[in-house]
Order: C-alpha cells, then structure tokens, then sequence
C-alpha cells in the first residue's frame, strides 16, 4: 500500500515535471517572438513594412515568403551577413543589397522567430542562439 | 442616447484608424531628359557622404565603415578610423571640409560610436588631419549621450555656415516621446558649435538650467540632409517622417521644428500619433512629403552649369529611387521633378568645385550629372 502511493507520487512529479518543462519551452519561444517584433519595427520595418509584404521589385516580402520558409539557414545568414545579388522569392526576382545589420546572434534568433511565425507564417521549431552562433559566412 | 455615443466613438475610431492624410498638393513629375549621367566612381555600398579635396580628388564615407580617397580613378582605403559602431542605421556617416581647409587642413565627419555612458552607441562628430592616407591628431568634438541599442535615427550632416560654425544633426535615436522635445538630451536636434568644439557664447540654449548647450533647434525626427543656402547663407535640412510626414526646414536659432507634437505623418502601422500639424510656437515645414519619399542629402543649386536649375534645391529619395528637384517661388515649393530616375537609393548629392552635380547611389557609386547641350 505505502509502496503503491509512493509509485504513483513518483509518476505525478513526473508528469508534473515534463508538464513545466513544455511551458517553459514555450514560454521561451513565446518570449523570444515578442523580443523580435522589436528588433523587426527597429531595424527592418522601414524595408519589409509593417506586415511583411515588402515593396514590389525593391525589397522582397517576408509575409508568406517561400524563401523565409523553405531557406531557414540562407535566411538567417542574410540577417547575420547581409544578402547580396539575386534571389527568387515567391516567384519574382531580386537582384538588390541588404547590409548587415550589426545584431548580436540572440536578436537574430529573435527577428526570425518573429518573422517566421506573423503574417500567416508558420514555424514549429525555435531558432535557437546557437543554431545562429554555428551559421558561418 | 447610450446608442448614439457608442456610435459616436465608434465613428471616430474608424476615423483615427484610417487616418486621413493630406497628400502633398505638388507631385514629382517625370523630367524632359534635359541632362547625362556619368557614374565617376563606381564599386560603393552605400556612399553616405562625400566631399572634394582641393586637388579636386574625392573622400567618401561608406556607412560600413570604411573612408575612401579616390583620385584620378584610384581607390585608397584611409587608415586610422576611430571605433565605429556598425548597427542598424549606425556606422560613418558624413563628411565635410573645413572652409579654411587649404591652410589649417582639418576634415569633418560624423560616425555612430559606443564611447561612453551605456549599452549601444551614439552619434559623434570628430575632426582629424589627413596624412599619408591615414588620419591623424584626431579630436572627439562631440559625442551624443546616452548610448542604445537601438537602430534608428542618427542624423548625422554637417555643414559650415558662412560665419564658420559648424552646424550638424542628430536623430531621435528612435526614442521619439523622450529626445525630441526635452532640451536636457541629446537627440531630434540640430546643433551648432565653433570649428574646434566649442561652445559658442550665443547659442540660444547656453542659459537654460541643465540644457545640452549645443543644440541650436529642436523638435526634429532625423535630419539626413543639410546645406547652406549659397544665396542667404542660411541652413536648410531635410527630415524623415514617419509615413507620411518628410520636411523641408529652415533652421533657425531656439525654434521647435514640432516632432512629435506636430507632425503630418501618421505611424507605420497606419494609426495616428498626433492630431495636429500646427501649433503656436511651433515651426511649419517650408515643404512636407506625403507620401513620404525617405529623403537624404540634399543641395542647393548656384553654379552656372545648370542655367534652368540655379536656385532649385536636390533632394535624395531612398524611397522611390531618385534625385528630387525643388523650384521655388516666395519661398514655396511651385514644382518638383525626378531626376536620374531608376538608378537606385540616393544618399547623398553635392555641387563639386567644378560646378556639376555629384548624386551618391547606394550599390551604383557616384554619380556626375552633365546638362545635354
Ligand atoms: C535597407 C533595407 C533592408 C532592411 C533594413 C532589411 N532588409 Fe531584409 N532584405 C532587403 C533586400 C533588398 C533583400 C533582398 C536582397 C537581394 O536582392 O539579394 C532582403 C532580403 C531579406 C530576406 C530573404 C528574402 C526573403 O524575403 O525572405 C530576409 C529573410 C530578410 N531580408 C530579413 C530581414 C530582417 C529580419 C531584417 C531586420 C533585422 C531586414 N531584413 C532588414 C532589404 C532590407
């Protein structure tokens, strides 16, 4: 009987723990967006606009972007580095500069969890500090 | 009744929402093709200033930080740059000669800095010498504080007025409810000091208690253009709004230029800040831009190359790709029109000792206009 209490308070904390650790995980993610909708109305809305949608020829979208979403490590290599020459996103070319912009690898994280996941984007999986610290030019 | 005011307010929020704008009255027609272009320096980033050395050779900043002297078609990168805080809209910015530069040889420019109090940076200005393609006896003349992180509006233009004070902008700094409108920061103003820093003994500010003495207007968003007028002497800025909202200025000694009290811009976002574009003791714009064209550099014409420009004022557009071209009558803007249109983001733009134009294109290089004969 003491034993089979025991059993199941083990199993409770256990699920309890696993229970905070998913919120935290979110919490995190949740966090992490609203930092990058900071760091986007500072340092990209005057280029994107304010929801995403780019100007024609000149600065392409980010809303619905194909490249965004299929090119997860090229973008965030453009953030980091600064993109250069043509590119095709959604169909319609760009042959323009983005100069880098001096973030540190958290707010880079932060932008693209923004990015990622506003404006009908979706995005499961956190862009991590590290998984930017480990891009390379 | 009780129905009738909730209709009311909610007339109004459709109303604040969608915020009517005034479009500019004037707009910027296309040019009877009355000039050449001819890009004279090429391979640049984006060229945010640009000035001419006495042997008619050429240093332009790069915002990534690099000053370039190019002459008779050479490039040399100079050395001995101060720190330079790359961010954002931050990095170096302007520069400019002194007026007596042949005899005392000191230059002018203005960068992005983290020296000092706080996180992030600032705008600087610094003097120094050119020697053997690099700088020396450097000399910090004045540093914005406090630093941030934040990416935004560092202004940045300096020009010499006919009496040798130099006149320079700073931006808001993004921080437009606190910098703008309190003469205790830095920050939304245009500043005035003698050539080696100083503080001169008129300035409008110097008696007010805690005051950043020298500032010499206030109330601005983020001057990115600046001249002197070749006629009055006077000096002239141009502003970025939010959307909506671009100024032309004159400056004049203590005036509030308005931002953000009044503005005729609204928020990116499309909601309204303010309610108003006059108020007493509040400077109206000589001319506004709605839209806004996002304008940098700017420079007014008086060399005689350029018979049916003489007079009219330049203006970069970021935005839309051109140069802008101002007539003026009684002080008012009668006409505008886009000059080297589809060329890419303009930046900059100055008369040369020659008398020809030099517009700075971000990705193109520098740019000479030469009038068809
Ligand atoms: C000065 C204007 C400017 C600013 C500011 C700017 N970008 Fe860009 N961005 C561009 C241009 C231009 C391109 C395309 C470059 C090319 O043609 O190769 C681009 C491309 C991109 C791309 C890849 C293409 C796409 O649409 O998916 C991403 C992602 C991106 N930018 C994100 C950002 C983020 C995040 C910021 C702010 C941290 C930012 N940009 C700030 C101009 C800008």
């Amino acid at each position: 009987m003491k034993y089979r209490l025991f059993y199941v308070l083990c199993i409770c904390s256990g699920l309890i723990t696993q229970a905070q650790k998913e919120v935290e995980k979110k919490s995190s993610f949740a966090k992490s967006i609203e930092e990058g909708q900071f760091i986007y109305e500072d340092f990209c809305m005057n280029c994107h606009l304010t929801n995403g949608e780019g100007v024609a020829k000149t600065f392409p979208p980010l809303a619905k972007s194909d490249y965004l979403m299929n090119k997860r490590e090229l973008s965030i290599k453009a953030i980091k580095f600064g993109q250069k020459g043509e590119i095709v996103v959604n169909g319609v070319k760009y042959n323009n500069v983005m100069a880098p912009l001096g973030l540190t690898d958290q707010e880079i994280a932060d932008v693209m969890n923004y990015i990622t996941t506003s404006w009908g984007n979706i995005n499961k999986k956190m862009v991590t500090k590290a998984e930017v610290s480990a891009i390379e030019q | 009744m009780k129905h009738f005011t909730s209709i009311c307010i909610a007339i109004m929020i459709t109303f604040t929402a969608c915020a009517q704008q005034t479009e500019s009255t004037i707009k910027a027609e296309a040019p009877p093709q009355k000039y050449e272009s001819e890009v004279v320096v090429s391979g640049l980033s984006i060229p945010w200033g640009f000035t001419f050395l006495p042997d008619n050779s050429m240093l332009i900043t790069e915002k990534a930080g690099e000053l370039i002297h190019v002459k008779d078609g050479k490039k040399t990168v100079i050395e001995g740059l101060p720190d330079i805080y790359v961010r954002g809209q931050g990095g170096l910015l302007d520069i400019e000669l002194h007026p007596d530069y042949k005899k005392n040889g000191w230059l002018y420019f203005s960068y992005a800095s983290a020296e000092g109090e706080g996180q992030g940076g600032n705008t600087a200005i610094m003097r120094a010498k050119l020697v053997d393609a690099k700088l020396t006896e450097k000399q910090l003349l004045y540093k914005a504080g406090p630093n941030t992180r934040r990416g935004q509006h560092f202004g940045s233009r300096i020009v010499f007025d006919n009496n040798g004070y130099l006149f320079f902008s700073i931006g808001d700094r993004g921080n437009r409810d606190v910098n703008p409108q309190d003469m205790t920061k830095d920050g939304g103003k245009i500043y005035r000091i003698h050539d080696d820093g100083r503080i001169p003994k008129d300035n409008p500010f110097v008696a007010s208690e805690g005051a950043k003495t020298a500032a010499y207007s206030y109330g601005h968003r983020n001057p990115q253009g600046m001249t002197k007028d070749p006629k009055t002497g006077a000096i002239w800025t141009n502003e970025h709004g939010p959307r909506g909202g671009d100024e032309i200025n004159i400056i004049k000694p203590g005036k509030n230029y308005g931002w953000p009290i009044i503005s005729y811009g609204i928020n990116y976002s499309g909601t309204t800040f303010t309610d108003i574009t006059a108020k007493e003791g509040m400077e109206q714009p000589l001319f506004y831009w709605v839209p806004s064209i996002a304008p940098s550099g700017m420079a007014i014409v008086d060399s005689n190359k350029y018979p049916a420009w003489k007079g009219n004022v330049l203006v970069g557009s970021l935005k839309f790709q051109y140069l802008e071209r101002l007539e003026l009558k009684k002080g008012k803007v009668v006409k505008r029109e886009k000059v080297l249109e589809g060329m890419g983001r303009v930046r900059s733009v100055k008369q040369g000792p020659d008398g020809f134009i030099y517009v700075g294109i971000e990705n193109v290089g520098i740019v000479k206009i030469i009038p068809s004969k």
